[in-house]
């Protein structure tokens, strides 16, 4: 006890002189949470949380946090400190002869102190394995629906992901430890995240993309589990990350059976390391966490109109959506917001409406954008500002995002907006260029194609204008696809058609990477990047493969399903999906419209496909081995009886034999006849065909009465099988109802 | 022999005596289980088992039904609306689809437009042996021969859409009859149920087939396009040619939520289960709705017993409706069956008498309905129709209908699995009883035994007599001499298994030709049939010369009558071989296969060897041959011919049976017996 509570005061102090130090460099940590809704075109609302989590370089700041989370920094912090830091960091734990040095470390390595304290010399180990440039990790259930919600946003790009677990990571470490470092945090990751993120560590599961995926040159690691299913476990311990957790702020919202009740979830966590990013110097190390919800608003009237054709927009508020209110704000956050983005073609069909209804023709020029008296919607809670993007890429129009601060709301005033719609509208989101699907091809348990299709979007035409050279306008799109290794691809079959006429892989491919797959070490990787003419209406990939087969371990529980092949990657990097708004240094300091602001590529996530591989039947081994059995005994019997006789011996009983004449059946039978007649047996005369002529005829008689006897006992134990059965399937049916 | 005098001689084995004892009884042998084939085949009635559900994750019935009076009210809307359309713009076909389409967008269902154009049914003998994706047709196609599928999808909320359930209500859009206006509001009201439904796991497709071209073409098209689609595209219907299609595309711009009726082919995942709905329109029997079950065999695999089941289940115990299985309606009325029923009916009876616990016996009423449906079940395997399965509903629209679609694709969609494997090979006698597989085999195996046997027995027959004459002949010569002959006879066989071969290639080759003369430009009939004869005779020439006469050495080294007991030994064999592959390709096919081919097994023998000896019985048996012959060579020529012709009688009112690769080698295999066995007769006797 007195130990501990040593320990307790060495702590409270150490903590205290290391925050007082922090005041003196000026730049603090800084956490901010920030809500996008936006109403989508087919009745739905996205909901999109952000947020921002900061701390300074450890080299300035020290390893103790007031906000950031310490599991994530204690991850991190293995990552991102440079070398030097590293071996400073090495000595001091080697020194540490005061128990207050030993203490600080621990406590910022680990909540298990003590157990730290012991292994330090494992925990300095894996500084050097924990590299981590950049990482991300997103759990997503449902799909995103490009058509609809649209694919050229920066929220589309940057926040959809494929179903399932995707995992990324760059590491700061030489090539040949970049395996060892994935492995162990594929492990920290799935400890942390209560998932199987641990699959991912086999080799056969991940894959090194080289220039298709991200702009890194090679040591980044991407791996994918598309059947791993979401739910609020992997919830929690995100939220155990921010300061509030759920408890107070934005983050309150997230209602459970409400955000998983939507179209689309996707928790997203990614983690950069600042030594390495230029555009946060400042910061040592910057956490985003994002969860992008698609929701459908309850509505009570939308049957009436319906078949009047147009039908009224849902309306929709905070409280109807999750269920739950906004009351106070984390008050840990530096700011707290909530944005109600209008897209642009929105925007421009709502100024259309305005120009029809307006009764006054001069009035037309006094509309001003954004303006929330239109006849069309309605916003309960008039927002603090109004941002407007300029210089929009998309001729729909440019968007609007209203902003609303929660520093004004506390838990006895609610945050309550209430979006209203008063007519109803068509518009439709702004997508990439060309819409990707995939998809198999064939059918049967030996062969099969993969097949990605790339169809021109309708307002693709309009900025098909980017790229132009002297081959004429090429637009390019980039491929990135791993394929499982039971899955044997064939490169060589690869084909391309565009506009559905054949093509010539030279004219089209631009630059092409493939790693073929090794059974059972490694997946297919293929990189592409593709030069399209920039009128085309679709393009096709295919490539052939045949289906592989496994050990009878490999199976995964689920077998019978069939097997995922992960989502491909398709890419279109002549489009930035960034939003430029009016230059203002308030907006600056909003994280979530900074990031709107960023450059990011269009990026599309295509179909995960099942592929039904041969499963065996997996009681097999037990018939085997009763087979087996069989046969080992036979053999065995018949073995040992061979040679346990004599040939003397076989002689002399055939010569017994011989002088007997009757054979042992008759004299069986004749005893067994004897006894059912009820007289005593006589031993049989001399063999006269007569009694031979009997005997066959008995033998025909017993057998027929036996097999038929066996076969109506064998059908009657059939039945009363069959019946119980029967009856417990039914049992447990009725009970199900 | 002697044997008292010699030393007792060691005895074979049991199993070797039991072996011998067999071959040297063969003809018994093969009479009795040739018998007892037929009759276990006859017997499968009576031994059939009551159906259960073995996937229980399929959990029929478990959940209540969601569908409530507003689906129900927009389906019949939803169905005047479309008798109306019909009425008012019959010609051009594209109002309907148009129509649904547009009900399926307001839903908020994805839509698309299948354009197809039906394949000429071309018999295409190396179907089986080629690859997958078929080539490239190139057809000028007209602009009426066009049909429209529409295709409604539903995503699952949150599902990943790695797997789909297939809807199919087919429709004339020419003409739509009441019952297909009801089958369309059916599908109609359980996709918009569908829709709204969060318990969804798998994408819905509904597919609206346009059956002006008949049924099966719009559902064969659009599977094709599903599963291995042209990237050429040049036998594709374009818009641009077309104006009623293109027309369809302008109607209703800017009209629906978010997204437009696409252009291009919209997909899923890998299709787990399709249900084929079709409303009857005849209105008797009305007194109680009736759902039917078509089950019908692609490839010899039933659909799977557990969808089955589940439909069953669910209309039996969850709706009360009466349960019909498709079934071979001439065959109620038969006398020989009603006899037979009657016998096996008053067997069972006895038995009862005699031990209450011997329950075995069915009625006759029930056997004849058993082997009647039964007989269409192996009936579907042999033609191999398409994999489809349709509950027919008779009537109006009402609940309990709309309730038992909804719990089917309830019941697929709980299942993350595919169906099970070994639920496929069954045969069906009512909608509750089926035979499995381990005991229709008896009847096959029953069937098939006695060729092995007549093999055996064939061939020592040959070896033990040729043995004595060649012993006789070289009884001078040195050993050497002897141990050089003993080789040759014991590789003898080879000689006839050339002479089969060669035979069977000239089989195949002669099967093959026509398709490839159907290829030639403008031919008639007859200078096509002239054309195939005279190929025919020439490849056999061709092949004779080639690998050399098959008798010619043959007959030099031993005496003809031996001959043919080998070449009958191999040939007997060589069927064997064939028809227990085949059964385990497609049962039904091999039953009836090995019903024709076995009896001309046994029969067979050179007309010559018959009309030297002079007795009553060689005579009687030389007739046996020939009339099997002549009745065998038509029966498995016609259906052959029926087969792959493409058109056949199908039951179930679908226009045309698709070339199946199954069939297509059953004709060859029984080709090449057929052949084998003329040759037997005639060609072998020199």
């Amino acid at each position: 006890m007195v130990r501990l509570k040593l320990v307790l005061v060495l702590f409270i102090l150490c903590f205290a002189s290391t925050s007082t130090g922090k005041e003196k460099e000026g730049i603090e940590e800084q956490f901010t949470e920030e809500l996008l809704l936006r109403p989508l075109p087919d009745r739905k609302v996205l909901a999109h949380f952000h947020f921002d989590t900061r701390a300074p370089p450890t080299a300035s700041y020290g390893r103790h946090h007031r906000i950031f989370p310490k599991a994530i920094y204690q991850l991190r912090s293995f990552l991102g400190v440079n070398q030097n830091a590293q071996s400073a960091m090495c000595k001091n734990m080697f020194q540490a002869s005061s128990p207050e040095q030993s203490l600080t470390a621990s406590y910022a390595g680990n909540s298990l102190a003590i157990k730290v304290l012991n292994t330090n010399l494992a925990l300095l180990d894996q500084v050097h394995k924990f590299q981590v440039r950049e990482m991300e990790l997103s759990f997503t259930q449902g799909r995103w629906n490009y058509e609809r919600w649209g694919g050229y946003d920066p929220i589309a790009s940057s926040n959809v992901k494929p179903p399932g677990v995707e995992l990324w990571a760059v590491f700061d470490v030489p090539q040949d430890q970049v395996d060892a470092s994935w492995k162990n945090l594929t492990h920290t990751l799935s400890g942390l995240f209560c998932a199987s993120v641990n699959y991912l560590e086999s080799s056969t599961a991940y894959s090194a993309p080289d220039w298709s995926f991200r702009e890194f040159s090679g040591n980044l690691r991407y791996g994918t589990l598309p059947r791993e299913a979401i739910c609020t476990e992997n919830l929690t311990p995100w939220l155990k990350l921010l300061p509030c957790r759920d408890k107070a702020g934005l983050s309150g919202l997230m209602n459970r059976s409400s955000i998983y009740r939507g179209f689309y979830h996707s928790q997203r966590l990614h983690l950069t390391s600042g030594e390495f990013n230029s555009e946060a110097v400042n910061y040592g190390i910057m956490l985003e966490q994002t969860l992008t919800v698609v929701l459908e608003p309850n509505t009570l009237e939308s049957g009436v109109t319906r078949s009047s054709g147009l039908a009224l927009q849902p309306s929709w508020s905070l409280s109807s959506l999750f269920g739950r209110e906004l009351g106070e704000r984390c008050v840990l956050a530096k700011s707290s917001n909530v944005y109600v983005q209008l897209e642009g073609s929105l925007v421009s069909v709502l100024k259309n409406k305005w120009e029809e209804t307006s009764a006054y023709e001069a009035d037309t020029l006094s509309y001003e954008e954004g303006s929330l008296s239109n006849p069309s919607f309605e916003l309960s809670v008039s927002p603090n500002r109004i941002i407007k993007e300029v210089n929009s890429l998309h001729p729909e129009g440019s968007s609007i995002l209203y902003h609303y601060m929660m520093e004004n709301y506390s838990d006895s005033k609610p945050f309550e907006l209430e979006f209203k719609w008063k007519s109803p509208l068509v518009w439709s989101c702004p997508q990439a260029p060309l819409h990707a699907s995939r998809f198999l091809m064939g059918s049967g348990n030996e062969r099969g194609a993969i097949a990605i299709s790339l169809q021109a979007t309708k307002r693709s035409d309009d900025f098909l204008v980017a790229d132009i050279d002297e081959k004429g306008c090429r637009l390019r799109v980039d491929v990135f696809q791993v394929v499982p290794w039971y899955v044997k691809v064939y490169y060589h079959t690869l084909k391309l058609f565009v506009d559905e006429k054949p093509q010539s892989q030279a004219d089209i491919i631009e630059k092409m990477r493939v790693s073929p797959s090794e059974d059972k070490v490694s997946p297919g990787v293929m990189e592409l990047i593709l030069r399209l003419p920039c009128g085309v209406k679709s393009a096709a990939i295919t490539l052939e493969f045949d289906k592989g087969f496994l050990h009878i371990d490999e199976y995964p529980p689920d077998a019978n399903q069939g097997f995922d092949i992960p989502s491909a990657v398709v890419s279109f990097p002549d489009f930035q999906a960034t939003m430029h708004f009016l230059e203002d240094n308030s907006s600056n300091e909003l994280p979530l419209v900074s990031k709107m602001k960023e450059r990011s590529s269009v990026l599309s996530y295509t179909e995960v496909l099942l592929v039904p591989l041969t499963t065996p039947d997996f009681s097999m081994p037990y018939n085997v081995i009763t087979i087996t059995c069989t046969v080992f005994a036979l053999y065995f019997g018949s073995l040992l009886n061979a040679l346990r006789k004599r040939v003397a011996e076989e002689e002399s009983r055939l010569k017994s034999k011989a002088a007997k004449k009757s054979g042992r059946v008759p004299l069986l039978l004749s005893k067994l006849l004897a006894k059912v007649r009820g007289k005593p047996w006589e031993p049989p005369q001399a063999a006269s065909t007569s009694s031979s002529q009997i005997s066959y005829k008995l033998i025909f008689k017993v057998i027929l009465v036996a097999g038929i006897a066996a076969v109506r006992r064998g059908k009657a134990a059939e039945a009363a099988q069959e019946k119980t059965c029967y009856n417990t399937s039914t049992l447990a049916f009725s009970s199900y109802i | 022999m002697a044997e008292s005098e010699e030393p007792p001689k060691a005895k074979h084995r049991l199993l070797i005596r039991a072996g011998i004892l067999i071959i040297t009884h063969s003809l018994l042998v093969s009479v009795i289980c040739c018998t007892a084939g037929v009759l276990a085949l006859l017997l499968l009635p009576i031994l059939a088992k009551n159906t259960y559900i073995s996937e229980n994750a399929l959990l029929p019935g478990s959940a209540r039904s969601m569908l409530s009076a507003h689906e129900f009210s927009d389906a019949n809307k939803f169905v005047k609306e479309i008798s109306s359309s019909n009425v008012e713009a019959a010609s051009t076909g594209i109002e309907t689809p148009r129509l649904i389409a547009q009900h399926i967008a307001d839903l908020g269902g994805e839509v698309s437009y299948h354009k197809f154009h039906p394949q000429l049914n071309k018999f295409h003998p190396l179907y089986f042996f080629s690859s997958p994706d078929p080539g490239i047709v190139q057809v000028n196609y007209s602009c009426s021969s066009y049909g429209i599928n529409t295709v409604g999808i539903i995503r699952a909320p949150r599902g990943d859409g790695k797997e789909a359930i297939v809807l199919v209500t087919p429709y004339n859009s020419l003409n739509i009859t009441p019952g297909e206006a009801l089958s369309l509001g059916l599908a109609y009201s359980v996709f918009s149920l569908l829709t709204c439904v969060s318990w969804l796991a798998k994408d819905v497709i509904w597919l609206a087939a346009d059956s002006r071209h008949g049924e099966y073409a719009p559902v064969a098209a659009w599977l094709r396009d599903y599963h291995a689609p042209t990237f050429g595209g040049s036998g594709k219907p374009n818009a641009e040619i077309c104006g009623e299609i293109s027309a369809l595309y302008e109607s209703n711009a800017n009209q629906f939520i978010g997204s437009e009726i696409a252009d291009h082919f919209r997909r899923a995942g890998t299709i787990a289960a399709g249900l084929v709905i079709k409303v009857a329109d005849r209105s008797v029997d009305v007194t109680r709705d009736t759902l039917s079950i078509y089950a019908e065999a692609s490839n010899g695999q039933m659909p799977n017993l557990d969808l089955i089941n589940t439909v069953n289940y669910l209309a039996v115990h969850g709706q009360g409706l009466l349960v019909k299985v498709e079934k071979f309606w001439s065959l109620l009325d038969s006398k020989w069956l009603k006899v037979f029923g009657e016998i096996f009916e008053s067997v069972g009876k006895m038995a009862k008498s005699l031990n209450p616990q011997w329950v075995f016996g069915i009625s006759a009423m029930e056997y004849i309905e058993g082997t009647a449906t039964l007989a269409s079940s192996l009936y579907n395997q042999l033609m191999q129709s398409l994999w489809k399965y349709h509950p027919s509903v008779i009537g109006t629209i009402r609940q309990s209908k709309l309730r038992l679609v909804e719990g089917v694709i309830r019941s697929i969609n709980n299942l993350l699995e595919k169906f099970h494997q070994s639920f496929f090979l069954y045969l069906l006698t009512s909608s509750n009883k089926f035979v499995s597989v381990g005991v229709y085999m008896i009847a096959f195996a029953l069937l098939v035994a006695p060729l092995p046997v007549v093999a055996a027995s064939l061939y020592s027959d040959a070896n033990k007599r040729s043995p004595t004459s060649v012993k006789h002949k070289l009884s001078s010569s040195p050993t050497s001499v002897d141990e050089a002959h003993i080789t040759f006879r014991s590789w003898r066989w080879l000689s006839a298994a050339k002479t089969v071969f060669i035979v069977q290639l000239w089989g195949a080759v002669v099967t093959l030709l026509p398709y490839f003369i159907c290829q030639l430009p403008n031919c008639t009939p007859t200078t096509s049939l002239l054309v195939w004869v005279s190929l025919s005779v020439f490849g056999l020439v061709v092949l004779h010369l080639v690998l050399g006469s098959p008798s010619a050495f043959v007959s030099a080294s031993q005496p003809q009558e031996k001959e043919w007991a080998l070449l009958k030994s191999v040939t007997v064999s060589a069927a064997f071989i064939g028809l227990c592959l085949m059964s385990v390709i497609n049962f039904a096919t091999a039953e009836i296969g090995a019903l024709l081919i076995v009896p001309m097994c046994l029969m067979a023998l050179p007309l010559r060897l018959n009309t030297s000896a002079h007795t009553f019985r060689a005579v009687a048996r030389a007739a046996f041959n020939v009339v099997f012959i002549l009745v065998g060579c038509p029966v498995v020529s016609t259906t052959s011919v029926l087969v792959s012709s493409g058109f056949g009688l199908n039951p179930s009112g679908y226009g045309t049976v698709p070339r199946t690769s199954l069939s297509v080698w059953f004709t060859f295999l029984a080709g090449f017996y057929v052949s084998t066995f003329c040759y037997i007769l005639v060609d072998s006797p020199h």
